[in-house]
């Protein structure tokens, strides 16, 4: 007699010996290549961008820039030096003096809402770029970067003659020129969450892209000339870790912004003790992913993929830690491994690879380290069986189950395509867990139950809770950390007050 | 039961399947895709004033969709059970064209137990393939869950040889968690192969990337649990190439290879087989081809 429910006992088949039964993903329908094919208007030489103008290195020295997914040399890169940096000090303060400190704040909004809409038009081209330089997937540059930097401009600019109002009761004052340190995982979109709230502040700003990923930056660079920005309100040196440093310790600098490793972030932290510059630090995290038994699984193990596998992994909030209630662990688990099974890795500009190329050789390297230890300590890999370029640097999307607390890749930022899974019994236990970590940036929690989400978003220490989603961004939505994940807020109003005094 | 087979979420669905519309389908693999798809098409004509002569001329050219003898007949008719047997004498016994029929007074389904098992059993007499069944919404959607089951079991039994596809009229049931459980409610009495199937194409929303994702979710949970493969067929609401293969994206992402052919996927439409052609024959010559080089015959849902 059929029932309702199922009867849960094992099919005939099965007890003969049959194995049990698997989805096959094989190659019976393959997806022909689909290059992007928008022209990136890549220059074989990019310098610094000092005052206006594109300015040679006072050393003469430049550095190669790599397109990561093929080891191919795209551009020559300017090495900044101290005399750059302080050429480009001098003139962001002429510029913070003369113009755009005493502009009125509609009259900066123009310039700003001009960037925004120079760079939707040349959207493709931008996405092009990024993903050539940085490696990222072009469906993630075109339907994410681009779109979300352009909105960021825009949403500042709207705020930049209501500032009367971003602390009501208070005068605010833009501080003077700003220098601002940026990381290689989003590099034109750090760039406008760095830029876009310092300038609708009044301020002026010096700005350091990541070594391997200058190039969209410098691209912005010729859209602010486009728009008639004036000289010296933004400035672009590139350059190594040395000219990273001359910028964050620079005298003229009102305050400084960094966002990057939390190695990087304490060194700098150091250096400015003593002085009166404000900072803002967004640092590294290990976020934890908890899912309840009560969540719809197969939109949780969507977004588990999307949290950890966006972006390779390369990203600061990424769900690295999968913190799974043990009722539904094994299931949890079986749909990731076959979800991850139809991933496809490989050329970043074709335009249905889910995960692109790693960022740098060096970056690769600390994967593959952790990885190796994460196999040495025990925990059990998975990654699945699908074929690499031969040339570039790649990274199998890898999923670890069996893992503790006391493994390093459960404490350690592996900023990689690289899941570890953790189990928990108990809501304490998962605040427990969650919270047990030097970082607190984000986290992520999945169940069907309201009250659930309420209690969770007040027990963890994390900068941003997201409930049955996750890697949500918004201009509106402030970002930013708890402890060794850092301080400051970006986006939102409150991003604001983070580049302003108060009066 | 809802507790059972777990939730669905409306936001995380439907942000999933977007993703498979940003899928870049080109050359061989589109053409490939095209085929396929023209292979699964159920072509339909489901309405009042349907006459021997329009079921004729649609299953004329459901042997023969077009000129390109590269072009595969389609895998069925689908029609009500008065024409079943104008079908059969159009095809004739030995044709790799089979003939659906829709039964158990569709598209409402209101009709006592016993009068729709006796439009079963005489659609199959006549010589239908596949029953096209509608579930008991009304009963669903009050709790009787039991009663739904029994009478897809009773329609079962009743069916014989012929192939099963369950009508779960989604956009009756109105949740992702209704589908999902609709969904499992049937599976459980079908055999291997039976279908479930979105919509009669008779209310307004129809076949969507979301319900169709629940159903193959579904159906895989289901696979993987007890070894029994069901099929699937979204019908209405889809006719373009271009959504056709947007489905087809879902099914090989989803369920993987197994369930790329007509065994196991059915597209329920009419006006989708000409797009297809002309799809087709634009990836052969390069060029779009007028309307009126395809054959007309089946302008329905």
């Amino acid at each position: 007699m059929p029932t309702v429910t199922s009867e849960k006992k094992r099919p005939a088949a099965r007890s003969a010996g049959r194995p049990a039964p698997e989805l096959i993903f094989g190659d019976l329908w393959e997806y022909d290549p689909s290059p992007e094919t928008a022209d990136p208007r890549l220059k074989a030489r990019y310098d610094h961008f000092i005052g206006g103008r594109f300015t040679a290195p006072a050393s003469g020295k430049y550095f190669d820039s790599i397109n990561p997914a093929n080891e191919a040399k795209l551009a020559e890169l300017a090495h900044g030096s101290a005399a750059d940096v302080d050429a480009a000090y001098a003139a962001a303060r002429k510029a913070f003096d003369t113009t755009w400190g005493r502009m009125p704040g509609r009259e900066r909004a123009k310039y700003i809402y001009r960037i925004a809409r120079l760079l939707q038009d040349r959207a493709r081209e931008f996405a092009v770029a990024e993903t050539m330089d940085g490696g990222k997937a072009i469906k993630e540059s075109r339907d994410f970067d681009v779109p979300m930097a352009a909105a960021h401009f825009f949403y500042h600019a709207g705020w930049a003659d209501k500032l009367d109002y971003v602390a009501p009761g208070r005068k605010v004052a833009p501080l003077g020129v700003v220098g601002q340190v940026i990381p290689w995982n989003f590099p034109l979109l750090m760039l406008a969450w760095k830029l876009a709230p310092a300038l609708a502040m009044g301020n002026t700003v010096v700005i350091k892209p990541a070594e391997t990923t200058s190039i969209t930056a410098l691209k912005l660079a010729e859209i602010f000339q486009d728009a008639g920005l004036p000289p010296g309100v933004v400035n672009i040196v590139t350059g190594f870790g040395d000219t990273g440093a001359a910028i964050m310790t620079h005298p003229v600098a009102a305050k400084v912004a960094f966002t990057g490793s939390t190695e990087v972030g304490k060194i700098i932290m150091r250096s400015l003790a003593g002085t009166d510059k404000k900072m803002t630090l967004e640092l590294g995290g290990k976020a934890a992913n908890i899912v309840f038994d009560d969540a719809p699984i197969d939109q949780a193990v969507e977004g588990i993929v999307n949290g950890i596998f966006f972006n390779q992994g390369h990203v600061c909030c990424a769900g690295s830690r999968l913190l799974v209630h043990e009722p539904v662990a094994a299931e949890v688990l079986a749909k990731l491994k076959n979800r991850v099974k139809v991933l496809r890795i490989g050329d970043p500009l074709d335009k249905n690879t889910d995960i692109g190329a790693i960022n740098s050789k060096e970056q690769l390297g600390t994967i593959e380290r952790l990885v190796a230890t994460g196999v040495k300590e025990g925990a059990t890999m998975f990654q699945p069986a699908c074929k690499l370029p031969s040339k570039g640097y790649y990274f199998r999307p890898t999923i670890f189950s069996g893992v503790s607390m006391s493994h390093r890749i459960a404490r350690e930022e592996i900023f990689g395509p690289v899941l570890s899974v953790l189990t928990f019994r108990t809501l304490e236990e998962a605040v427990e867990k969650a919270n047990n970590t030097a970082y607190g940036l984000s986290a992520g929690v999945w169940t069907d139950k309201g009250s659930r989400i309420l209690k969770m978003s007040t027990e963890l220490k994390a900068g941003v809770v997201w409930a049955n989603t996750y890697n949500k961004f918004d201009p509106a939505s402030p970002f930013g950390g708890y402890k060794e994940s850092g301080f400051g807020r970006e986006g939102g109003r409150q991003g604001l007050l983070d580049y302003c005094k108060l009066a | 039961m809802f507790n059972e087979i777990g939730t669905v979420d409306q936001v995380g669905i439907e942000e999933r399947v977007a993703k498979y519309t940003t899928r870049s389908i080109k050359k061989g693999s589109k053409l490939f895709g095209l085929k396929l798809a023209a292979s699964m098409v159920d072509l339909t004509t489901l309405e009042g004033k349907d006459t021997p002569g329009k079921v004729e001329s649609l299953c004329r050219k459901a042997l023969s969709p077009s000129d390109d003898p590269d072009v595969p007949t389609v895998a069925a008719v689908c029609v009500y059970p008065s024409m079943v047997r104008h079908a059969r004498r159009a095809l004739g016994e030995d044709t790799p064209v089979r003939i659906a029929s829709v039964a158990t007074a569709f598209p409402s389904g209101q009709a006592p137990l016993r009068t729709r098992l006796a439009e079963v059993k005489a659609a199959v007499g006549d010589g239908a393939d596949e029953i096209d069944m509608v579930i008991n919404r009304g009963a669903f959607l009050a709790g009787e869950f039991q009663l739904v089951q029994d009478e897809v079991a009773a329609v079962v039994e009743a069916c014989g040889e012929a192939t099963l596809k369950v009508i779960l009229e989604v956009s009756e049931l109105e949740t992702y968690d209704n589908i999902r459980a609709a969904s499992f409610l049937a599976m459980r009495v079908l055999r291997p192969n039976d279908f479930i199937k979105t919509s009669t194409g008779k209310t307004t929303l129809n076949a969507t990337l979301g319900n169709n994702q629940v159903m193959l979710e579904a159906i895989r949970d289901y696979y993987l649990d007890t070894d029994t493969p069901i099929a699937m067929k979204p019908a209405g609401g889809i006719r373009t190439a271009k959504q056709a293969l947007q489905f087809l994206i879902a099914v090989k992402e989803t369920l993987g290879d197994e369930w790329l052919n007509n065994t196991r996927y059915r597209f329920g439409a009419s006006s989708l087989l000409n797009d297809l052609l002309r799809q087709i024959a634009k990836e052969r010559t390069g060029a779009y081809q007028a309307p009126y080089y395809f054959s007309e015959a089946a302008e329905s849902y």
